[in-house]
Formats: structure tokens, sequence, C-alpha cells
């Protein structure tokens, strides 16, 4: 069977705002204490009224900006009548046929060098407050359910993919892109076990047979809760549709849209709803909130305030320090400070490839066993540029350099500067050994110590040469190994 | 000197000169209370004591010559829309019989720091909805000037305590004319202000796009006072608006020179009282002989206001009353299988009649398919409406017309008519539905004894201009300081 896949995601994230979106009320995620993150708006007390966050709105003008949308100089705010014990009023403001933004885009990186990014369309980005959450006795034994209201009327923000998706594993890297732009540009903490980060997920088919495109039906998949989860539940949907379509050939249109859920135990999706009516929202404009006029100087001030995109950044890092795209990245993906230090250690040492190298693995490993932000790492970023300048210019070995770098960890605070790199070179003699006069005279006594050695290489096996170069190296710290496997070879070979 | 029955102004001066004291006015309301609610049945809530006690605050600070708001111990009745901290506010209905609001209404906290006192929570129509105050699911009340019959509403409580003399001054509230109509069927002045004039913060909705805080009085200056000081920008209602209030009281006195009335021919249409039309037409000379000028207009559209209105308000109403469900508080069923059951028989126990038909209606021209046909279609209607007003006042200052085209209806009279209760707001739905600023003004007794009212409409935030304008009438014709035999 011959088809297309055709994946539209819907994600709502939650803003990373001090207060809600429509009251002072406080912004926290606290699963532990149930309605203590509530005030008369927020449980929709007789007579309160909304009063929109300027902050939420701002941050969402910049995601918008970020999804290079199109931004809405005049927007309002709807209301969407349905009942549900965790939605206070009884309706739910959100925006209906005038979204803030639309018509934007987002870029999905690939690792293959040859294969240009992929635009996803975005249909529209549009502000809505979220609703509470129901707790449900699962035990089976009262039957009692609870509702928490700390999350109603969090400020969230509704993302619409057009369906440009065109498999599971890209599905996927949407999501991460676009976590990764709104982390990047904090304008979300993008946590998706708190739920600031929720997917649904639409997926069909377009089967080709006989020369003709047939839609299947859409299914949509309701809050997928990981990235893997959302490959899963895609690949599982796929072949289930194709299963579906070769038994029933039911297409789109002939059925209801159908809501499923996702189970992440048996690894299936399991039909939710089916064929229940279409809701009917009652959208009206909520005469409570005026609307929103958007001018220059606001639309300005967003763009301006816009640090450089992760997409575009890490297209630089590829073209200014000749990385590779795995490299790039693993260091765009490590955020905004972390991207910083990258480019101050590479700037300084003049050595990309040097400084990606130490910093996705030296830097970032002990940022880890250390359970230290990038912020907080004792080595500046200009200190470790200074101490790669050392390397590149062979004044250093790299494994004098990291013994350097071990060290320099460990000093407090204050002493860790350039100078302290050269202090800790002279007390640990480490600096690379110039005087070539030093080391013959060394490595004379070391192969007449090591005549089997010596038979072996003059014999062409090079490798005997290891032990060598070990005895050579305890006695000259700061020697550089491949220069004196070299010396030592051109020694026993006579060159 | 009689406290009850007195002005905001009187009052205040006799309070001033030490003549009598907050305590002793609000006892001789709270006195007129026990003498005559049991006949008005405008109270559904007094706590003498909090009220005695905040009246001695302020003699005391009278006394000691520290400073005392504008309002400095007058006693205000509060109709149950308003929310009031720590005390039940009902909106007349079971759904929210034992609502205790944890705040404030705006209104009234700015009536306290101007020193005005609540002396009780008075009677309304069910969510403000109705024009008799019969919707009540606690009480119906009288109109003090004959207890046979209706004092308007939903505001009924508002304009009856201040007819039976319990209150010299309340706060209303107005939606299609709740506070303009029953000020005339009580012969009190009522106003609704300018949309956005007056905070909604606390005004529990009935429909958010119409309903306006408004003060009743037993005169003009009252009115003033009372609306001073609760005007102004609230952070806490995005439709307030950021415009200074000016002082109403201090210029009220200036007779306004050359002064332009228009008369709206659409008006005087049939269904509209013989004895109504005479009384208007007698305020018009009135004014013409004050110098004022009389001009015709015409508000075209204004045969569709009560049909514009009549979709607009249930829609949103639907929607602000889908909170009352049962769950986080309201009336509870005690009787269901089901959460939809919980729902649906929750609201069906909880609601009155009038209050359940209105939430169908807007439903009905909210849901898909209608609200192209019905709701959007009012919202072009209603901006035809305010554009014939822009119109109006560029050649007039002020639209005189009748407040309502009865005189007060007997109890029970239109219960079972709700179309012909709706045409009661047609002289007044106008206002609300083009967000202008009007006031009902005492002009005459009919020959059975009941009130009628002269309505003059204004320009966005011109209450300044009508309440002068009523002032003027007031102070020629005196309508204002009769009283009904209630004792």
């Amino acid at each position: 069977m011959d088809y297309k896949v055709v994946i539209g995601l819907e994600v709502h994230v939650q803003l990373l705002t001090n207060t809600k979106l429509f009251s002072g009320c406080i912004n926290k995620f606290n699963p532990d204490n149930p309605n203590v993150q509530t005030d008369p708006v927020t449980i929709g007390l007789p007579g309160t009224l909304p009063v929109m966050n300027r902050k939420a709105f701002r941050l969402a003008l910049e995601t918008a900006i970020a999804l290079n949308c199109t931004i809405a100089r005049f927007t309002k705010w709807d209301r969407k009548q349905y009942y549900y014990p965790d939605l206070p009023k009884g309706y739910q403001i959100s925006q209906y046929d005038m979204p803030f933004s639309e018509h934007g885009w987002l870029e999905i990186p690939t690792t293959d060098d040859t294969v240009e990014p992929r635009q996803i369309r975005i249909l529209r980005a549009h502000l809505e407050e979220d609703a509470g959450k129901n707790m449900h006795d699962e035990t089976g034994g009262g039957g009692d359910s609870h509702v928490d209201l700390n999350r109603a009327g969090t400020p969230l923000i509704e993302i619409v993919s057009q369906p440009d998706i065109t498999s599971a594993a890209e599905a996927r890297a949407y999501l991460e892109e676009l976590k990764l732009l709104l982390s990047y540009i904090g304008v979300s903490d993008c946590n998706m076990q708190e739920g600031s980060l929720r997917c649904d997920a639409n997926i069909n088919l377009h089967v080709l047979k006989d020369g003709e495109t047939i839609p299947t039906p859409i299914v949509e998949v309701k809050n997928v809760n990981s990235f893997r989860n959302v490959e899963l539940a895609c690949e599982y949907e796929i072949i289930r549709q194709q299963k579906e379509f070769e038994e029933t050939g039911k297409r789109l249109g002939e059925v209801e849209k159908e809501t499923r859920g996702w189970d992440a135990v048996r690894g299936t999706t399991f039909a939710q709803r089916g064929k229940e009516d279409a809701s009917d929202y009652r959208y009206f404009p909520d005469p409570d909130l005026v609307p929103v006029v958007v001018s220059d100087e606001i639309l300005n001030d967003a763009q301006a305030s816009l640090c450089e995109l992760p997409a575009a950044r890490r297209q630089r890092f590829l073209k200014e320090y000749s990385l590779t795209p795995y490299d790039a990245n693993v260091i765009i993906e490590k955020l905004g400070a972390f991207a910083d230090y990258f480019e101050t250690v590479a700037k300084g040492c003049d050595d990309g490839k040097q400084a990606a190298n130490w910093v996705t693995q030296d830097v970032t490993r002990e940022m880890n066993d250390r359970g230290l932000s990038i912020e907080e790492f004792p080595i500046k970023a200009d200190v470790l540029a200074a101490l790669l300048a050392k390397v590149i210019k062979g004044d250093l070995t790299i494994k004098s350099a990291r013994e350097v770098f071990m060290e320099l960890l460990e000093v407090p605070a204050t002493e860790c500067t350039s100078a302290k790199i050269d202090q800790i070179i002279d007390e640990k003699g480490l600096g690379a050994v110039q005087d070539t006069g030093q080391i013959t005279e060394v490595i004379n006594a070391v192969v007449s110590r090591n005549e089997k050695a010596a038979s072996d290489i003059r014999e062409g096996k090079l490798q005997a040469a290891g032990p060598m170069i070990g005895q050579v190296m305890k006695e000259l710290k700061g020697a550089d190994p491949k220069t004196v496997r070299q010396m030592i070879i051109d020694h026993i070979q006579g060159n | 000197m009689s406290l009850v029955g007195a002005t905001a102004a009187e009052l205040l001066s006799f309070m001033k000169k030490g003549e009598t004291t907050a305590v002793e006015v609000m006892q001789a309301h709270l006195e007129q209370i026990s003498q005559t609610d049991d006949k008005v049945e405008a109270y559904v809530q007094i706590d003498t004591e909090t009220a005695l006690k905040k009246a001695a605050d302020v003699d005391a600070r009278r006394q000691a010559g520290e400073s005392v708001g504008p309002l400095g111990g007058l006693p205000i009745a509060i109709k149950d829309v308003l929310c009031t901290k720590g005390v039940a506010t009902t909106c007349s209905s079971k759904m929210l019989e034992n609502f205790i609001p944890p705040y404030d209404a705006t209104v009234i906290k700015k009536l306290s720091e101007a020193d005005g006192i609540m002396i009780g929570k008075v009677n309304m129509d069910e969510f403000a909805m109705g024009s008799s105050t019969e919707n009540s699911a606690f009480k119906k009340t009288r109109n003090p000037w004959n207890l046979e019959c209706t004092p308007g509403g939903s505001s009924g409580g508002s304009a009856a305590a201040v007819a039976a003399m319990t209150a010299p001054m309340s706060l209303g509230s107005d939606t299609g004319g709740s506070i303009r109509q029953p000020a005339h069927f009580c012969g009190v002045v009522g106003m609704k202000p300018t949309y956005g004039r007056v905070s909604r913060y606390g005004l529990v909705a009935f429909a958010s796009s119409l309903d306006q805080v408004g003060p009743l009085a037993n005169d003009v200056h009252g009115a003033a006072l009372l609306l001073e000081a609760i005007s102004g920008h609230d952070q806490l209602d995005s439709t307030s608006v950021p415009k200074d209030v000016p002082s109403y009281t201090s210029n009220l006195e200036e007779p306004l020179k050359g002064l332009k009335i228009g008369i709206v021919k659409e008006h005087y249409v049939d269904g509209l009282d013989g004895e109504v039309e005479l009384t208007v037409r007698e305020a018009y000379k009135v004014y013409e002989s004050l110098g004022a000028e009389l001009i015709d207009i015409s508000l075209p559209n204004s045969k569709y206001c009560v049909a514009a209105y009549y979709i607009i308000a249930p829609a949103e109403a639907s929607s602000n009353l889908a909170r009352y469900d049962g769950i986080h508080y309201g009336h509870r069923t005690e009787n269901f299988e089901n959460m939809v059951e919980m729902y649906s028989r929750s609201r069906g126990e909880g609601f009155g009649t009038e209050v359940k038909r209105r939430i169908m209606l807007g439903t009905y021209t909210l849901s898909a398919g209608y609200i192209d046909a019905y709701y959007l279609k009012a919202l072009k209607v209603r901006r035809l409406i305010r554009n014939d007003f822009d119109d109006a006042f560029k050649k007039v200052d002020v639209i005189a017309s009748p407040t309502s085209p009865n005189t007060a209806f007997k109890l029970g009279g239109m219960i079972n008519d709700p179309m012909s209760m709706y045409l009661e707001d047609i002289y007044t739905i106008s206002a609300n539905l083009a967000g202008l600023p009007g006031i009902s003004v005492p002009a005459g007794i009919s020959k059975e004894g009941l009130p009628i009212g002269l309505q003059l409409v204004g320009a966005p935030f011109e209450e300044g201009k009508l309440l002068r304008a009523a002032r003027m009438f007031e102070k020629e014709t005196g309508w204002t300081a009769k009283r009904p035999e209630i004792n």
C-alpha cells in the first residue's frame, strides 16, 4: 500500500508569568496543595471580572514573532462555553475568529548535511486561559472526584501547525524544536511532566490507489505527554490506520473525527469518543474584556527584545565555527547561556572545533557530575579560552590541559583566572618540552634500556614504541606524546 | 426637622450643624423600616448593629474634627446584586441563597470610603431579570404609593426603599432600564450612568455589555452626590473608562442656558398611556418656559431596540449564568445519577421561570447556525442605534421622553405576559444598547395617585449636563418633594 502520512500538531504551552492570564493570582505549579493558588477571579466568583495580564500578552507576542507569524493589530477575546467541573465560569476565555497571530512557520533541523531544514507551517497561535484539573478517586472506593483550580486561569498559548508533518520522527522533531525555541526565548519552561507543554496530534493517511489520493479519516490523539510518546503514538496510528483502511476502505468524511487516547504502558492508542455530536461552544466576544490593539511601538519592542533564535544560531555556528551539525545541535539544545559560553570560548581560542569538543565533553561532564548550570560553572569562558589557546599554540598538550582544567575546578572562584593557568603549569611542570636536545637525551637512555622493543621497531612493529613513549613521558612532563613517538621511531630506524 | 423623608443634602447639613448625628439618622431610618417594611417588603437583609456602629464611628470622627467623607454617615440601601464582603449577596435567587462574598464590589468600597453606610440589602428581580420585582425567589416588593402595585424592576427594592423613606438614597443596577423604570414607578430620581463610568467589579453580571450600577435618591442632588462617590476608573474592570470624574454636585444649581431638548418622533406610539404622555408633554412646556428649545429629532432604528436587547441581553446572560452549576456553589439538587443530571437538575431547581426563559433564549441565539441570524445581527442593529444617537447629539443636548409607557401596574398584572412586560423598557433600553447615560426624574402623579417619570438621555459622559437639566426641572416643579402616605 502506497501512502503519505499527514500529521498536524496542536500544542498548548503554559507561559512563564508570575500571575494568571486574567487576574493577579499567583501562577505556579503546585502539585501538593490543591486550590491554594486561587482568587475570586480564578474561581469565577459572582461579580468578578477578568483583566488581561500584559506580561502574558507580551510573552505570547514574542512567541508568535519567533514563529514567524503575522501579528494581528486588533485582537479580541471570546468565550467558549461548555460545562465541566474544572471550568469555574462555565466558559473558557479564548480566541476564536480573530487570534492575535497567524500564518507562521517553524524550521526543523535535519542531521543530514545534504538535506535543507524543513519548514512546518503554523496555522495560528492564540492565547487562552487554562482550566483546572479534576482528580478522580481511582481506588474505586468512594468514587469521589476532586476539583483543583490551581491551574485554572493560567496563560496558555495554543500553537496549531498545518498538516505539514510527514512522519512520526518529524512530529517528534517538530515538538523538540518548538520546545527548544520556547525555552530559548524564555517564554515557557516547557515542562511536559508538569503539563506546561501538552500536545494533541491529528493524524491521517493519504493513500495512493489507482491514481487517486484517498484521505483516511482524521484521528486526534489527545494529551501525549513526552516526545517519545508522540513519536510512538504517531507510529502506532499510522500502522493502525493502514490496517483499518485495508479492512474498511473508509475515507475522510465518511465517519466522524475520532478522538483517541495514548496508553503508554501498552503502547497503543484507544478510542475515547466516537460518534458524539459535534460540540457547540457558542463562541461570542467576551463583553468583560476590551479588544487589544497592538501598536507599532509594542510590536517593535517585542521584536527587539528577542534574542537570536536557535535555528538561526545553529546555522551561524555551522558556518562561523565550522561545526558539525551534530555538535551545533548539542550546543544549541543546551540553551542560550551555554551557547554564549561556547561562543566566548570559540572566539577566545580561535578554534571552534576545539571549543566544541571541550564544552560538549569536559564542561558538560563536569556540569552534570557537579549538578551545576553553565552560569554556575567555576571555569569562566574566557579562562577556558585561554587554556585552549595554549593547546592550539602547541604550548600545552591536551592531556596536560585536562590536568590544568581539573585543577582549575578545585581552586576558589576568585582565583580561577588565566594567571592561575600559568601557575598550575609551572607548579606541575606541564609546559610542553620544546628543547629537543633534552628529549633526545632521554630517548637515547630509554631506547638503550629496551633492546627487544627497539629490534621489533626495526622490523617494522611500530606499536612496540608504546611502552617506551610512556617511559619518556614519565621523565619529561609536558612533552607531546606524538612528537616523542616519532622521535623514538626515527632514532631506532636511524633516520 | 424630620429625618425620615429628608434629602441627602438636608441630612448632611443637619449633621454638620450638630442638629443631629449619624446614629440618630440611622436610627430614624431603621425605625422607618420596622414601621413600613412589612408592607413594602423592600429589604432582604439588615444588620442594625453594624450600621449603627459605623454611624457612631462617623459621628466620633466628625466630633473630633477629623475629615468625614462626602456621604458622611448617610444610610444607603444596596441592591442585593452587589457583592458585600461577609454579607450574603443573593441576587434574589435560590442559586445564591447562601453566597457570602469574600470581597466588596468596587462601588461598595467607594461608598464606604465616602462614609456612606449600608443600611441593608434590598430585593430585586432574580439576577436583575424583570420589570416588577416579582421574579424574586424570596419576596415580592410593593410600591409604597400603592401596595397593590409593583415598584417596577429589577431595582424595585432600591426604588421602593427610597420612596418608603427608609433611606434617602440607594444603589441599583440598570441593564435595560432597571433603575429608571422603578424610579418612575416609585416617584424617585434614578440614574443609569454612561457604560464604563462606574466599575462593574462585584456587580453580579446579568448582561455584561449593558449592566451599569447607578444611584437612586429622593432628589437630584442626592443622585449627583452618590454618583460622584461611586464613579471612576477601576483597574479591576477593564471596561471602566480612565476618565476624571467631574464634581456633579458643585455646579448642579447652575441652570443650563440655551438647553436644546430633543423630542423623538418615534416615541409617541400606540401603547403609551395617555396620562403619561400628557405629563411628559407638560414637562416639555416647563422646560420651554425655562428658556429651553425643543427640537424634533428622529431615532429611526429605535423600533428595533427591544428586539436587539432581547437577543443581546439573554445571550450574555446565558453565558454569565453558566457558573451557577451546583458544583462550585449555588443550589445543588439532592437527586441525581450522573454529572449531566446533576447540572440540569440543579439549574432546573435553582433558577426561576424568567431566568430560565432568558437562558434558553440566549443559548438558542448563540448556537451554531443561529448566531449570524440573531446575535451578530443584533450587534449590527446596536451599532445603528448608537449612530442614531451620535447624529442626534450633534443637534441637541439631551433627549427627553417618558421613562416607561405606563404607571406602576398591579402585582401579578403581567406575570403571564412576558412580551408586554418586555415593552415596559421600550424607552429605556436604547440608552443601554448605546451605552449612554439616562436619568428618570419625577414629573407628575396620575389620577390614581401613581408617580410618573420623565426620562432624559445624554451623550456619553454627559452625566453632569443631565443632572443639571433634571435639577432645573426639579427646582421649577418640586415633584421630587412628594412623598407617599405610607405610615
